[in-house]
């Protein structure tokens, strides 16, 4: 007997993947509501709660090129984020940078700092393990957040620093921070597609699913986690100079602050960490639910209750993540649908030793 | 020609003496058996020769080269590929991902890049094809059975075209009309220039196709030889039996 | 002279970080749960001390048999119903869920107590101890004491008692422990429990020798991760040596040098010893390739 026939039955396997038509369509029509959503609710409160959504939106899927493709869960990202403001902050006085239009030059700046300090930090922090590693990255949040209290000469301690904010009027203020964070969350989430794509992206899975296989198949994993550690760090500096020039003000404790990290991987869990726009629907959800609370709520401590609970909620009920849930059961959906049509061949023409 | 060799290679896990002056070369162009009783450091050498472990003191060489204190990355940039033998395949990846995982670029143009390259992903169906899973090509690779995941294994070191390729017990579990396929195949490959170094338990396997038999016992070299030769050794026997059995014959 | 003191004084409270080092680290070490909410627990306890103190005059190290049972059921309450569920990805789940955990935590404390800094007292808590030239708060004393006593409890029950060797054999291989028909979820809960129990004496120590808010908890996790990683994970005797070491180093800095250095000091060390050892300065490398 032939070894042939044990190999390759069905040479075109079923593609599992949710139709083309329908994703580009889902793309499209969440695209638009996100370019329409300011013009349509412009009421200054809801379209903050929109800035921030974008914020962390860029957040997020800068968060997740690194730790959702690679699986070391970072919960120091506060740093790069916290660059991004200080720089901005810091920038904006030392260049002297009227408040207006002028001062959106510093999010490349930004960007550029966190993605420069991302090289020596990745070194560091790189060089251990899983679950050490998630434990030196918060352990470094907590450096940054002392150097910023103690540098009090530049970062004026726990003063703070304040950006000026642009004599703009109320009711069109938020938008140009609504668009332009728009923009920035897209090209994040476009990298973040090009990535997954790439052979790069690929190699960054590999070493979420067994880090020394991947080595020993020509992998550099160093380089590989350390460019998508910069590139992640790139989109959290962004997101901090849109914060600190939104807010208007930076502090140690909440530009390094511990909650932020936990307020990333809730989104990126929420939605699906490692997928590519989990992470996105996640921030969407979590951070309009979140100044929703801050807003009904007020004071700070109702408002980390209802997070905690929500997280641990959203831990229990949805441990995989809404964009995994739909697509296991797209999954499922074709699988009966393969079944179905096998079965009725098998009822057909005669058939013999089909069964496996 | 020694392409691969070990020399007075010691690795020890607290008590345990793992390899002991353990010495052994391995031909170019020949498809090498590694045999030994279970806890002999088979799998360990490979460990040594792979960078995987770095031994207490000992030389790996390749090619005349000093690869004792490599990493894992750098010993397949010199071109010696493996498999586990628990086999270690990418889980949550689709059994496709895994193989494509293994094709080589060079250059951050060509990383960036989409994975799935006409040529590439041809490279990729075809191994695929061959170790017959094929239909499970979007299938996670972590769904398989034991014996898939072995074949998958195969499968994407071949697409990874080492000079040399250190396989640990590629039959276990892989039925036997596909284990004699997989065979034919490594011949095949051996015909174009690619070194095997293959630990295996099945005999019959290791006699079919192996140029050269080395025989580990106890953490060290026994003997080598031709399989006619090594199957015939008294001393095989013994290692493989126990003491005992010497003085019951 | 100045030194000395300095150098005393880390070992003293330095025995504090020890004893809820090695909580974390058994905690760690059983189930693969970076028990984040540590720090918050801490303060928790604190709180409950200084409750009991205040309302019912009662001595701090009293209150403690009230404080510890409570705490220790807090802990087992969160095994059975936020660890134990967890299925998947358990080292990253398990921290995120004792990330939230701490976040609630705060947020009740902070509710209950407002965030005004307060401190457990007791009649004695400004005495102080004089040995030769040298002049010790009571309270660093007594606190160094109790950890000191814990930490031998804590030996004894892992080395010399029955739940000590399942324990340990749920530390060194889960499933074989499983095998051999230890009931691994047991020992889960109660080392959780044991754990969280233990900062309950803790935040006792902690409330009686400084002022505390809701957010202090930040200033203890911060560093006793920082004492774990140097300890390498795992490794309680590591952990031991790391918090008294680096105790006794903020302390010397901030005498020799400026308080605001001291715990600065504390994360240079810890970037330098990574720099070196990746695997912490008692750590083991991971296990080996099949
Ligand atoms: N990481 C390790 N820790 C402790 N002992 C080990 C380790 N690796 C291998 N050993 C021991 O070394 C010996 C050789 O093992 P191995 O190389 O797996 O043998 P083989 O592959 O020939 O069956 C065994 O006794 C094994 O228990
Ligand atoms: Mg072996």
């Amino acid at each position: 007997m032939s070894t042939d026939t044990t190999i390759s039955q069905r040479p075109t396997p079923p593609s599992y993947e949710v139709p083309k038509a329908i994703r580009y369509g889902a793309l499209t029509v969440g695209f638009l509501v996100l370019v329409i959503f300011p013009l349509v609710f412009n009421n200054p409160t809801i379209s903050t709660i929109g800035v921030f959504a974008m914020i962390f939106l860029m957040a997020v899927t800068g968060w997740n090129i690194f730790s959702g493709y690679t699986g070391y869960i970072a919960l120091g990202h506060a740093v790069f984020f916290g660059i991004g403001q200080y720089a901005t902050a810091m920038l904006a006085s030392y260049w002297q940078i009227p408040p207006g239009w002028e001062t959106f030059l510093l999010i490349p700046v930004s960007m550029f700092l966190a993605g420069l300090a991302a090289i020596p930090i990745g070194l560091i922090v790189l060089r251990v393990r899983k679950h050490t590693f998630i434990v030196l990255t918060i352990a470094l949040m907590f450096i940054f957040q002392l150097f910023a209290y103690n540098l009090r000469g530049w970062t004026g301690g726990s003063q703070g620093l304040e950006v000026s904010q642009p004599p703009w009027d109320g009711s069109i203020f938020n938008l140009p921070y609504y668009y332009v964070g728009l923009f920035l969350a897209i090209i994040a989430i476009v990298t973040s597609f090009m990535i997954r794509r790439s052979k790069f992206g690929l190699s960054l899975l590999a070493i979420r699913d067994d880090e020394d296989r991947a080595r020993s198949l020509g992998i550099n994993t160093r380089n590989s986690k350390l460019t998508a550690f910069v590139i992640s760090a790139i989109f959290l500096g962004a997101a901090g100079c849109m914060y600190a020039m939104f807010v208007g003000s930076v502090y140690p404790q909440f530009s390094f602050d511990p909650a932020f990290d936990l307020e990333l991987s809730i989104m990126a869990f929420a939605g699906g960490l490692g997928t590519i726009l989990g992470p996105s629907l996640g921030a969407l959800i979590i951070s309009g639910a979140q100044q929703y609370f801050l807003i009904t709520f007020g004071g700070a401590n109702v408002f980390l209750i209802v997070y905690g609970a929500l997280f641990i909620l959203i831990l229990r009920l949805l441990p995989g993540g809404v964009v995994p849930a739909i697509s296991d059961k797209w999954r499922s959906h074709v699988v009966r649908k393969e079944q179905r049509i096998l079965d009725s061949e098998l009822e057909g023409p005669a058939e013999a030793g089909a069964h496996k | 020609m020694t392409l691969l060799g070990v020399e007075g290679i010691v690795k020890n896990y607290g008590g345990i003496q793992a390899l002991r002056n353990c010495t052994m070369n391995f031909q170019e162009g020949a498809i090498n058996g590694l045999i030994g009783p279970n806890g002999s450091g088979k799998t360990t050498l490979f460990n040594v020769m792979t960078g995987y472990e770095t031994p207490d003191s000992g030389k790996v060489t390749f090619r005349g080269k000093d690869i004792t204190n490599s990493t894992p990355d750098e010993v397949f940039a010199a071109g010696i590929g493996r498999t586990f033998q628990l086999t270690r395949i990418f889980p949550r990846l689709t059994v496709i991902e895994n193989v494509h995982i293994a094709a080589q670029r060079k250059g951050l143009v060509a990383q960036m890049r989409q994975w799935s390259q006409p040529d590439e992903r041809a490279r990729a169906l075809e191994s695929l094809d061959f170790v017959g899973l094929t239909k499970l090509s979007r299938e996670p690779a972590g769904s398989l059975s034991y014996g898939q995941q072995k074949l998958l294994e195969f499968a994407f070191i071949m697409v990874a075209e080492p000079k040399v390729m250190l396989l640990d017990e590629p039959a276990g579990g892989v039925n036997p009309t596909l284990l004699k396929h997989l065979g034919g195949r490594i011949k095949e490959l051996n015909k174009t220039g690619v070194t095997f170094i293959i630990v295996e338990h099945d005999m019959e396997f290791v006699m079919g196709i192996c140029d050269q038999v080395s025989v580990m016992h106890q953490g060290s070299a026994l003997l080598e030889g031709k399989p006619e030769i090594v199957r015939n050794d008294p001393a095989v026997l013994e290692a493989y039996l126990g003491t005992d059995m010497t003085e019951v014959n | 002279m100045l030194v000395l003191q300095a150098i005393i004084e880390g070992v003293l409270v330095g025995g504090f970080y020890a004893l809820m080092a090695a909580g974390l680290t058994l905690v760690f070490g059983v189930m693969d749960i970076v028990n984040f909410a540590i720090g918050a627990l801490i303060v928790l306890g604190a709180y409950l001390s200084y409750s009991i103190t205040t309302h019912f005059h009662i001595d701090p190290f009293v209150s403690l048999i009230f404080t510890t049972p409570l705490m220790t059921a807090l802990g087992m309450f969160i095994y059975v119903f936020l660890i134990k569920p967890i299925k998947t990805n358990k080292v990253v789940m398990s921290l995120l869920t004792m990330f939230a955990v701490a976040t609630l935590i705060e947020g009740i404390l902070d509710i209950c107590y407002n965030s005004g800094f307060v401190q457990i007292h007791a009649s004695y808590i400004n005495n102080s101890l004089r040995i030769g030239k040298l002049n010790f708060p009571l309270i660093y004393v007594l606190s160094f004491l109790l950890s000191a006593f814990l930490l031998s409890c804590l030996y004894l029950v892992t080395y010399r008692t029955k739940f000590g060797r399942s324990l340990r054999a749920s530390m060194q291989n889960p499933v074989a422990a499983r095998l051999v028909g230890i009931d691994t979820d047991r020992v889960s809960m109660i080392t959780l429990g044991i754990g969280i129990g233990l900062a309950a004496i803790g935040g006792m120590i902690f409330g009686t020798t400084n002022a505390f808010n809701a957010s202090s908890s930040y200033d203890i996790i911060s560093r006793l991760l920082v004492i774990v990683i140097l300890g390498g994970f795992g490794s309680v005797g590591g952990a031991l040596v790391a918090a008294i070491f680096m105790l006794v180093i903020q302390d010397v800095v901030a005498v020799v040098w400026s308080p605001v250095w001291g715990s600065t000091a504390f994360y240079m060390i810890l970037m330098l010893v990574l720099l070196v050892r990746p695997q912490g300065l008692f750590g083991k490398k991971g296990v080996r390739a099949q």
